[in-house]
């Protein structure tokens, strides 16, 4: 009874996540202007490591965590880099 | 995938309640992303995902792991914290960034930059002419 409903729920969440990555990653590629495009990816970021979380509990692997730990720390750097080169057009001064 | 014939139904029913909400609520967040028609309007959609699609899904997995490590696992906080501190930050940033390339640009419907003595003016910020500045040059 418990693995069923753990079973759906796992592939729901994998599947609604998969479905958000791929609207932010529509949005990366087709937004109009750069700040757009750096707003889909920061989202496809977090999508992302929430995806690598999920698979850590389906897998049951405590590595996916620490995978998803380092997406997170990732995309923090990337989005404000990139803010920061939308305004000044540099990333270090 | 051996835990999942000895989990309790107690345990098994809150987490696949946390795992759906979060995915829920980062689908309709993202789906704001790419429905939304200023860039303005869509820089709230995605903090749906950032807040309470992440915890949903992290408090999902504290539970569960917990329950299979039989002790109190709280790993997942790290993230989730860090998620909440960093999101206002990047976000605030990107949406500073927007606003002063549309003054640059002149796009219609912006607000002019407010005037203030602490911070220089941005030199391509659309200020009101130099000569309304107070004092000093």
């Amino acid at each position: 009874m418990s693995a069923m409903i753990m079973t759906f729920a796992l592939s729901y969440a994998q599947i609604a996540l998969a479905l958000a990555a791929c609207l932010a990653g529509w949005r990366l590629l087709y937004g109009p202007r750069a700040q757009d495009r750096v707003l889909g990816m920061d989202t496809f970021y977090v999508t992302a490591m929430l995806l690598f979380v999920v698979t850590g509990i389906r897998v049951g692997s405590p590595f996916f965590f620490e995978a998803a730990m380092v997406i997170g720390v990732l995309g923090f750097v990337a989005t404000v880099s990139l803010a920061k080169f939308l305004i000044r057009g540099e990333v270090i001064e | 995938m051996s835990w999942m014939e000895t989990l309790p139904a107690w345990v098994a029913i809150p987490v696949a309640l946390f795992l759906m909400l979060g995915a829920t609520l980062t689908l309709l967040g993202t789906v704001g992303l790419v429905q939304l028609k200023s860039f303005y309007d869509r820089l709230h959609a995605p903090t749906l995902g950032t807040s309470w699609g992440a915890a949903g899904i992290l408090l999902a997995s504290m539970l569960l792991v917990s329950w299979t490590e039989g002790r109190a696992v709280l790993h997942e906080l790290v993230i989730g914290i860090f998620l909440m501190i960093t999101t206002p930050v990047t976000l605030m940033f990107l949406g500073r960034a927007a606003l002063h390339r549309d003054r640059i640009e002149g796009t219609p419907g912006i607000p002019g930059a407010v005037e203030r003595s602490d911070i220089p003016a941005p030199p391509g910020d659309a200020l009101a002419d130099p000569a309304d500045a107070p004092g000093e040059s």
